[in-house]
């Protein structure tokens, strides 16, 4: 895995020198998704968006053109439900509502599985917060621009989002003590139940309307010319606020259809919008529902019955749902599942019947209507990212491989490059590992130096600390 | 205790034997940082302040004279952010501070709960005001009885910014000298900012407890901070017929604060930091620095005073030998030590900080790992002084050998940061104190009873 890490830090030198450039991949298989395959096709991407799809596209002067005969262009893979390159902690999982928090605060560009990510032709991520809380924090859509700092990283335009979860992972209160002995005994966390859980949603979605109420009133008295004092900004009620005006995506983590029906409800009282519900194992029982408020499906394959809630479910979930006019996506919400997006959706055409369009719909236009951004990414249309992904063989195919990943027409993924550079990279590496084995005997000269124990303040590289049992994501 | 008390005789007749005489230090090499090194000159040091300064200062009768020959004199040096002077400080009873302190530690909770932690009561939210001790002054914890003060002296430490240390708001920092008869002498200034230290506790533990949680936490005490300048503001211009607002001892804290100090060890960290600190309305301090070869441009454009941390990143003493560093750490490993001298080239203003190195020899071999790291030894010198003088806004007082300044001088024999230099004298507010060899060499691993009181107890508190 560390070999991994540091082909990775190489590559991104690599692809630092080859800015956005007018490409054109020719005579490849073109999966559009939205237009049907085209057979023999050439797609120009100009200017980082796609300029031309079909067969016969010539390159203009200065082009690059990559050869795609007997290869498989498809967009670039989407994934719903991530939580890769997140410095520290997932969650805030103290409070029953940490909206306050924002992921985008903590994205970390130099997360390796960015560039795993890369190297199965996923291309953009929702990130989310983990599911410890009823109310979750503030989630935002990236690109998976390898090599960019933080704000590189985020995809411009697409509306950021706020976790829900619902369920066994929020009514989750905290260690009792002795009883389970997993450490000192804490004061309990409210909630303890499902219907705790929904009484946390519900309050604080009216305390986002006092709040919103009472700037309205605030803003009302300045405009007679008064001098009251505003109401204190809070963190926490913003972005609920922004939820009620539509301005912010809610993603809710959830399994049991009742709960799915509960939130809905709430959804429909306050005036609100669910966008997806994420997971949501049981989604084929209310899909009508589902497809009635608006709402997306962002579900797993084929994986259940991890958890007592998740006992109740089958493969067919995901056609089922798509079948009842719901739009349906497959997500990872793993760092190991996003590498194999495109392998999922064999598994929905195994299950369910879907044809190969609709099946790859799934991790590309699907995902994209999903989080709102389909009229920028998705599909292979002239106008949109050149976001674009090529495959040794088709993408449904369990021996197919990842040649090349572009974003924005430039290149992030190179198959050939990534295995060429290793040699080199090893020596680099091995350079170091000899510089401090040299460096590590002389301090045994001055003998009796107190050596220090404790570490750096942040271990550079280190993967963030391992899910534990109870986060569940 | 005896040696304490041992030491606190020695610095009361110093100062009463040496406060009423002029010092003259004459025929020294001086380094002024201020100015043009003077090859051979004299310092004259009067009522804890320099006098006098130059090839040809007139040297008064009955001034206790030290010949200089051999000699370097340079502005006594400054930790840019310490605890030193705060007994106790080292090293937080159940390890308040995270592992590796300064950067945000995300990576792993702290394994012990500090008792006091386990015992309060749980955080619901930032109204709940968690880990904030805002109002918590320096200058009001530092006794001159910090066993740390003589090995710090002892590697040519004469000031410290020091700052209290518990929380994410730790409180209200001082300029303080490292030595003096009472508490109050050593107050040279305060305050001089507030630090923020991010804390990740546990799953269940209390808010925040999670890295972007603090910072949310953060930013949500500052915009109270606005509100509540803005109230007063609204109330004290509308006193007759507005409600009063509330007194806010946390807040109270934060406004005292001329400037916030916020870490960032990682390339990532310093990003997210130069995004995050315009936000706090108020002029901030970057602190940890080790990865930040990768970002000095970044640095450069943000114009933001730095501070690096002594404690260079190494490999873990225990580590498993099949654990393989992955490439980043062994770069990082390799190239923090390089930061000063890059920060140097690119004009950034920069300083360092003890980050709990706190023994003479492990200090100058901290400070040495940054000149063959490629820092010139003017620049080194200047980080040490004046240039923290400056970041802190006391360089009218503090950081360079000029006449009115505060008499803080070292004098050494050789250069500073070649191995064999010894630490001759200290001078503080124009008191003299002469290092012993045993301090300056360090703690004896095996017979540390008896070497003397320098390595400090870890953990008493």
């Amino acid at each position: 895995m560390r070999r991994l890490v540091s082909i990775g830090l190489l590559i991104c030198v690599v692809v630092f020198s080859s800015a956005a450039e007018t490409i054109l991949i020719r005579n490849a298989t073109v999966l559009t998704i939205t237009k049907g395959t085209v057979e023999n096709g050439s797609v120009l991407v100009q200017d980082g968006k796609i300029a031309a799809v079909g067969t016969n596209v010539s390159a203009p002067a200065g082009a690059m053109v990559v050869d795609g005969t007997g290869k498989y262009l498809m967009p670039g893979i989407i994934d719903c439900h991530s939580h890769t390159a997140v410095e520290g902690s997932v969650n805030e999982g103290s409070v029953s509502d940490s909206s306050m928090v924002n992921i985008a605060d903590v994205l970390n560009p130099e997360d390796i599985n960015i560039y795993r990510g890369l190297s199965g032709g996923l291309t953009v991520s929702n990130v989310l917060h983990g599911s410890a809380n009823a109310i979750g924090g503030q989630t935002i859509v990236i690109k998976l621009r390898w090599g960019k700092d933080a704000k590189g990283l985020i995809f411009e335009g697409a509306k950021p989002g706020i976790k829900f979860a619902l369920g066994e992972n929020p009514k989750r209160q905290g260690y009792p003590g002795e009883l389970f002995s997993a450490g000192p005994a804490r004061e309990r966390r409210y909630p303890g139940t499902r219907m705790g859980v929904e009484e946390v949603i519900r309050d604080s979605f009216t305390e986002a309307k006092n709040y919103q109420a009472d700037w309205k009133e605030y803003n009302e008295r300045v405009g007679r010319g008064e001098h009251p004092i505003p109401p204190e900004k809070d963190l926490r009620l913003e972005p609920l606020v922004e939820v009620l005006e539509g301005k912010r995506y809610v993603h809710a983590h959830c399994y049991r259809s009742d709960e799915i029906l509960m939130l809905i409800r709430i959804a429909d009282e306050m005036g609100f919008k669910i966008r997806t519900f994420q997971h949501v194992l049981e989604g084929y029982r209310v899909a009508k529902e589902i497809a009635e408020h608006g709402a997306g499906a962002s579900t797993f394959s084929d994986w259940w019955a991890y958890k007592i809630e998740a006992y109740d479910a089958t493969p067919y979930n995901a056609a089922m749902m798509a079948r009842a006019g719901v739009v349906v996506s497959l997500n990872s919400d793993s760092d190991e599942l996003q590498r194999h997006l495109n392998l999922e959706c064999s598994k929905v055409m195994r299950y369910g019947g879907l044809n190969e369009t609709e099946a790859l719909s799934m991790v590309t236009i699907n995902p994209a209507k999903q989080l709102g951004i389909d009229d920028k990414v998705g599909s292979i249309e002239v106008g949109k990212s050149g976001d674009l992904v090529l495959f040794d063989q088709h993408p449904l195919s369990n021996y197919s491989k990842v040649l090349k990943v572009w974003i924005d027409g430039q290149e992030y993924f190179d198959r050939d490059k990534d295995l060429a550079n290793r040699k080199e990279f090893e020596q680099k590496k091995k350079t170091l590992m000899d510089k401090e084995k040299a460096a590590e005997k002389k301090p045994e000269e001055g003998k009796g130096e107190p050596k220090k124990g404790a570490g750096p303040g942040g271990k550079a590289g280190k993967k963030k600390e391992a899910a534990k049992p109870e986060e569940v994501q | 205790m005896k040696h304490v008390y041992v030491l606190a005789v020695a610095a009361l007749s110093a100062y009463a034997a040496d406060l009423p005489t002029p010092i003259a230090i004459r025929d020294a090499r001086v380094v002024t940082v201020s100015g043009a090194e003077i090859p051979k000159g004299a310092v004259l040091l009067r009522g804890g302040l320099i006098q006098d300064v130059g090839p040809n200062v007139s040297i008064p009768a009955g001034a206790w004279v030290i010949d200089g020959t051999g000699l370097t004199v340079y502005p006594g040096f400054i930790d840019a952010l310490s605890t030193w002077g705060i007994p106790g400080a080292a090293e937080p009873a159940g390890g308040g501070r995270p592992a590796g302190a300064p950067g945000p530690a995300p990576v792993t909770p702290s394994p012990q709960t500090p008792p006091a932690q386990a015992q309060a009561p749980r955080s619901h939210g930032p109204e709940d005001r968690p880990q904030t001790y805002s109002f918590e002054r320096a200058a009001d914890l530092v006794s001159p009885t910090d066993r740390r003060l003589e090995a710090a002296r002892a590697a040519g430490f004469t000031t410290a910014a020091t700052f209290p240390n518990r929380g994410i708001f730790e409180g209200l920092g001082a300029m303080v000298n490292l030595a003096g008869e009472r508490s109050r002498d050593m107050v040279i200034a305060e305050p001089i900012g507030q630090q923020i230290v991010f804390r990740t506790g546990g799953f269940f533990s209390g808010f925040p407890n999670s890295l972007m949680g603090n910072i949310a936490y953060v930013r949500q005490l500052y915009l109270d901070l606005d509100h509540y300048k803005q109230a007063h503001q609204i109330y004290d211009a509308h006193v007759s017929g507005t409600r009063r607002p509330e007194y806010d001892h946390d807040l109270e804290g934060l406004a005292r604060s001329p400037r916030v100090l916020l870490p960032a060890m990682e390339a990532q960290q310093i990003d997210r930091i130069l995004s995050f600190g315009p936000e706090l309305k108020t002029p901030f301090i970057v602190y940890g620095l080790h990865e930040a070869y990768r970002r000095i441009d970044e640095l450069k454009r943000a114009n933001v005073p730095v501070l690096v941390s002594l404690k260079w990143p190494e490999k873990p003493k225990d580590q498993d030998p099949a654990d393989v560093p992955n490439y980043r750490e062994l770069e990082m490993w390799d190239r923090a030590p390089g930061v000063p001298g890059l920060l140097a080239k690119a004009q950034v203003k920069f300083g360092f900080y003890s980050d709990r190195v706190d023994t003479a020899p492990d200090l100058k071999k901290a400070l040495k790992k940054a000149v063959d790291g490629g820092l010139s030894r003017a620049d080194a010198i200047r980080a040490l002084t004046l240039s923290v003088a400056e970041m802190y806004g006391l360089s009218d007082r503090l950081g360079s050998i000029d006449k009115g300044k505060i008499a803080n001088l070292v004098v050494m024999k050789g250069d500073a940061f070649d191995d064999k230099t010894t630490v001759e004298y200290v001078f503080i507010d124009g008191v003299q104190f002469k290092p012993s060899k045993e301090t300056q060499k360090g703690p004896e691993k095996k017979e540390g009873a008896t070497t003397g009181p320098q390595k400090p107890e870890r953990g008493i508190n």
